[in-house]
C-alpha cells in the first residue's frame, strides 16, 4: 500500500492491560466503531485506508502481540490465546455493534473472536482470512511462506509485485529492520504448525451470526480464491467477492477498489 | 585428549550441480540408489570398526531430508557399533531432541545404548541445524527452549530408579516417567552439546558439568567462545572448566607426504563445497537471534563467514585451523598450536572421511592419524574431577583410560 508521507495521527495510542498482556490501541475519528485487526505484513497500520475510514467511523486498532507498543507475547501461544485478549478489550472499552475488519492472520483473528462471540459485534469483513483448513491432509491449503525463497513469496503474495510496500528492504535502518524481524518471528511463533490454522475453528464458525464480507484478491497465489469461497461457505449467510488483479493483500494491491467494495457493505 | 573418527555417511552421487538448488530439504530420492546406497553405508560402518581397531573413538550424527548425511537417526549406527566396537567411546552429536516427539524414547535408546556397549556412551544433544525444522515441522522459536527441557528431563529420567515420576512442563507432558533399563555409566553417561554463536548456551552447558563442542569454526572464533565460557566461570566464581569440557571438529588428512595428505584433504573438503542449501532454509524465523535474522530477512546479510570461508579454499581452512592436514609431524604441530591458540581443549573430533573418498584412502588417513599423530598429544588436556553434577564421573574414569592405553599399544 503507498505509505502516507505524512500519516495523520490517531487521536488515542493506549496499553490496555488484558489477561496478563498489553495490548496498544489506537483510535482515531468519530462515528460508529470500525475495529480493523492487522496482517502479519501490517500493512494496514497509518496506511490511507484508516484515514479514509476515520473520516465518518471511529477506527479502532489493535497491535499483535510483539507489533508496535504491544508487549511481548509471554505465554500466549495461539491465535485463539490473542482473541480472547481483544474479545476482554471489547469489554473493557465497551464497544457496541463493531464491524471488525481483518487482514489475513488479522482476519483470522476477526473469526475467531466472533466465533466466540458476536455480543458486541455488528458486522465482519474477513480479506484474505487465515485460519482454517478446508482440504484433506495432502492438500496445501495455505502455501507455504516459510519453504519458498523470497521472491516466490512474494509473488505468491502479489499479483504485482512492485506493489509490495516491502519489496525492497535493502536500506531499511535498525529500527526498522527490528521491527520486520521481530513481526516475523511473532507470526511463525503464533501459526508455524499447526500452519496458520486452528483445527477447531473449522466447525465453530457455524456460530457467526452478524452480516459478514469475505473480500479475496483474484489472484491470490497464497490462498488461492477457492480458498475465500470454502471460508464464506462455512459463515451462515456470508457473501463472497473478489477483487481482480489483486492477491493477498487486494487493498494494498487496489485500494479504490477494495473501499469501495467495503463501503457498500458497511452501509 | 581424546581423539574421534567421523563421517557424516554423505551421499556423493549427485546430479548436475545446475540442475537442483539445495542439498538439502527439497533434493529428491530418486537421486539415491538403493544397491549403490547398501554398499555405502556398510563402508561407512567398517570405517567406524577401523576406529575402534585403531584405538580411535567415534562420533556419530544424524541429519534429514539431505544428501549430505545418509543417517537420519544417530541411535541407529550407535546400536550396531555398540556390538561391533569393542573398546571405543560412541559419541553421538546429537539426539536432536528438541525436533523430535518424544525425548523419553531418546532416553531409553541411550540407556539401552550405554549397556551393550558396557558404558562406552558420550551422549551429546543438539538443538539441530535449521534446515531440519522443515523436515521436524518443529517450531523454530521453541527449539532452544525445548532442548534443555528434553536434557533436563531425560537426566531426572536416567537418575530415577523409584519408580515413576511425573512431568508437566512447557513443552513436554508424561505422568508416568520410569525408564527401563537404566543407564550403565552412574550416575549417568556424559552428556555434550554443541553450539555456533550462542554463548549463553556454552556458560549453561559448563556449568552443567557438561562437553561444549564446536564444528568447523575458525580458531579465533573457537578461543572466543571457549575462553568466554572460562571467563564466565571466573565471573561466577565457579571452578576452572577441565579441557575434557570443550571439544572441536575440523576437516583432518594425514599423508604419507604433503602431497598425498593434500589429495585426502581436497576429498575431505567436498563436504565444504557440497553443501549448497536455499537461502530461507538457513534461517526461519525464530531460529537465530533477532538482530542477526533482521539482517537476513532485509537481505542486509548473505551468507557470513560460513559462505565466506567456503569460497576461500582448502588452504584458508588450513591457516585457521579448521581444515588440519599434512604429514604426522606437521599434524601434530597444527593441533598443538590450535590447542595453544584456544586456551585448550580435550576432545578432537577428526572429520577425515567425506564426499566419494574411498574406504582405503580413508583407512590409510585414520591410521597414520592413529598410529603416528595420536601418540604424541594424547597427553594435551586436563580431566574434569568433581564439577558439576558429573562428579562421580572419576570413579569410571580409570577404566576407561586403562582401556585406552591398551588400545593405543595395537
Amino acid at each position: 500500500m503507498p505509505q502516507k508521507t505524512t500519516p495523520s495521527k490517531p487521536s488515542s495510542i493506549e496499553i490496555i492491560k488484558t489477561l496478563g498482556a498489553r495490548i496498544e490501541v489506537t483510535r482515531q475519528g468519530k462515528g460508529r466503531p470500525v475495529l480493523v485487526l492487522h496482517s502479519e505484513d501490517a500493512y494496514e497500520t497509518g496506511s490511507d485506508l484508516i484515514d479514509t475510514l476515520a473520516k465518518k467511523r471511529e477506527v479502532i486498532q489493535f497491535k499483535m502481540p510483539g507489533y508496535g507498543k504491544s508487549g511481548p507475547p509471554g505465554d500466549l501461544r495461539s491465535i485463539d490465546d490473542i482473541s480472547y485478549l481483544y474479545l476482554d478489550i471489547l469489554d473493557q472499552m465497551d464497544l457496541k455493534k463493531v464491524t471488525i475488519l481483518g487482514f489475513s492472520v488479522g482476519g483470522w483473528l476477526a473469526a475467531e473472536m466472533a466465533s466466540k462471540s458476536c455480543e458486541r459485534i455488528q458486522k465482519l469483513i474477513l480479506t484474505g482470512a487465515l485460519g482454517v483448513k478446508f482440504g484433506g491432509p495432502y492438500v496445501r491449503d495455505i502455501e507455504d511462506i516459510y519453504y519458498n525463497t523470497k521472491e516466490k513469496v512474494q509473488a505468491l503474495k502479489f499479483h504485482d509485485t512492485a506493489k509490495d510496500p516491502d519489496a525492497d528492504m535493502l536500506n531499511y535502518n535498525e529500527r526498522q529492520s527490528m521491527a520486520v524481524a521481530r513481526r516475523r518471528e511473532i507470526i511463525a511463533k503464533f501459526c508455524w504448525e499447526p500452519y496458520f490454522h486452528n483445527p477447531s475453528l473449522k466447525a465453530r464458525l457455524a456460530r457467526i451470526s452478524v452480516p459478514t464480507l469475505v473480500v479475496w484478491g483474484a489472484n491470490d497465489g497464497m490462498t488461492r480464491p477457492k480458498y475465500g469461497r470454502a471460508y464464506a461457505k462455512q459463515i451462515s449467510g456470508a457473501r463472497y467477492t473478489e477483487i481482480p488483479r489483486a492477491g493477498h493483500y487486494p487493498h494494498v494491491e487496489q485500494p479504490g477498489a477494495f473501499k469501495r467494495k467495503i463501503e457498500k457493505f458497511l452501509g | 585428549m581424546e581423539f574421534y573418527h567421523f563421517t557424516e555417511f554423505p551421499w556423493p552421487h549427485l546430479p548436475p550441480d545446475d540442475t537442483f538448488t539445495s542439498m538439502r530439504v527439497n533434493l529428491p530420492n530418486r537421486h539415491f540408489d538403493p544397491e549403490v546406497g547398501a554398499e555405502l553405508y556398510h563402508s561407512y560402518l567398517d570405517q567406524y570398526v577401523l576406529a575402534d581397531e585403531l584405538g580411535l573413538n567415534c562420533m556419530i550424527n544424524e541429519h534429514h531430508q539431505t544428501a549430505t548425511c545418509l543417517s537420519p537417526s544417530g541411535p541407529l549406527q550407535m546400536a550396531i557399533l555398540a556390538r561391533e566396537t569393542k573398546n571405543a567411546r560412541l559419541c553421538i552429536l546429537g539426539n536432536p531432541i528438541a525436533n523430535i516427539a518424544d525425548p523419553i524414547r531418546c532416553a531409553e535408546e541411550m540407556a539401552m545404548i550405554d549397556n551393550i556397549s558396557r558404558g562406552r556412551l558420550e551422549c551429546g544433544f543438539v538443538r539441530g541445524v535449521p534446515f531440519e525444522l522443515f523436515s521436524s515441522n518443529r517450531n523454530p522459536t521453541e527449539t532452544a527452549e525445548r532442548l534443555w527441557e528434553s536434557i533436563d528431563l531425560i537426566i531426572k529420567a536416567w537418575t530415577t530408579h523409584d519408580g515413576p515420576f511425573n512431568y508437566e512442563g512447557k513443552w513436554i507432558h508424561k505422568r508416568q516417567i520410569n525408564l527401563w533399563p537404566r543407564p550403565y555409566q552412574q550416575p549417568h553417561p556424559p552428556v555434550w552439546t554443541t553450539g555456533g554463536s550462542s554463548l549463553a548456551h556454552a556458560c549453561r552447558t559448563i556449568e552443567r558439568g557438561f562437553t561444549f563442542a564446536m564444528f568447523l569454526t575458525p580458531a579465533d572464533r573457537l578461543a572466543e567462545m571457549f575462553n568466554g565460557v572460562r571467563d564466565y566461570c571466573k565471573t561466577k566464581k565457579l571452578p576452572a572448566p577441565a579441557d575434557d569440557q570443550f571439544a572441536f571438529m575440523p576437516l583432518v588428512a594425514v599423508g604419507e607426504t604433503e602431497e598425498e595428505a593434500r589429495k585426502m584433504i581436497d576429498g575431505v573438503f567436498w563436504y565444504v563445497t557440497h553443501n549448497k542449501a536455499e537461502p530461507q532454509f538457513r534461517a526461519p524465523p525464530g531460529y537465530v537471534e533477532t538482530a542477526l535474522y533482521a539482517k537476513v530477512v532485509t537481505g542486509q546479510f548473505s551468507g557470513g563467514r560460513t559462505d565466506a570461508i567456503r569460497t576461500q579454499g582448502v588452504e584458508f581452512f588450513k591457516k585457521n585451523h579448521v581444515a588440519i592436514y599434512g604429514t604426522p609431524d606437521s599434524v601434530v604441530k597444527q593441533i598443538k598450536s590450535l590447542y595453544r591458540k584456544v586456551g585448550g581443549f580435550g576432545h578432537l573430533i577428526a572429520m577425515l572421511h567425506a564426499g566419494d573418498m574411498s574406504y582405503e584412502l580413508t583407512a590409510k588417513s585414520m591410521t597414520l592419524f592413529a598410529n603416528e599423530v595420536v601418540p604424541k598429544i594424547k597427553h594435551l588436556g586436563s580431566i574434569s574431577t568433581g564439577f558439576g553434577p558429573l562428579a562421580d564421573r572419576p570413579k569410571v574414569k580409570p577404566k576407561k583410560k586403562a582401556k585406552r592405553k591398551a588400545t593405543a599399544r595395537v
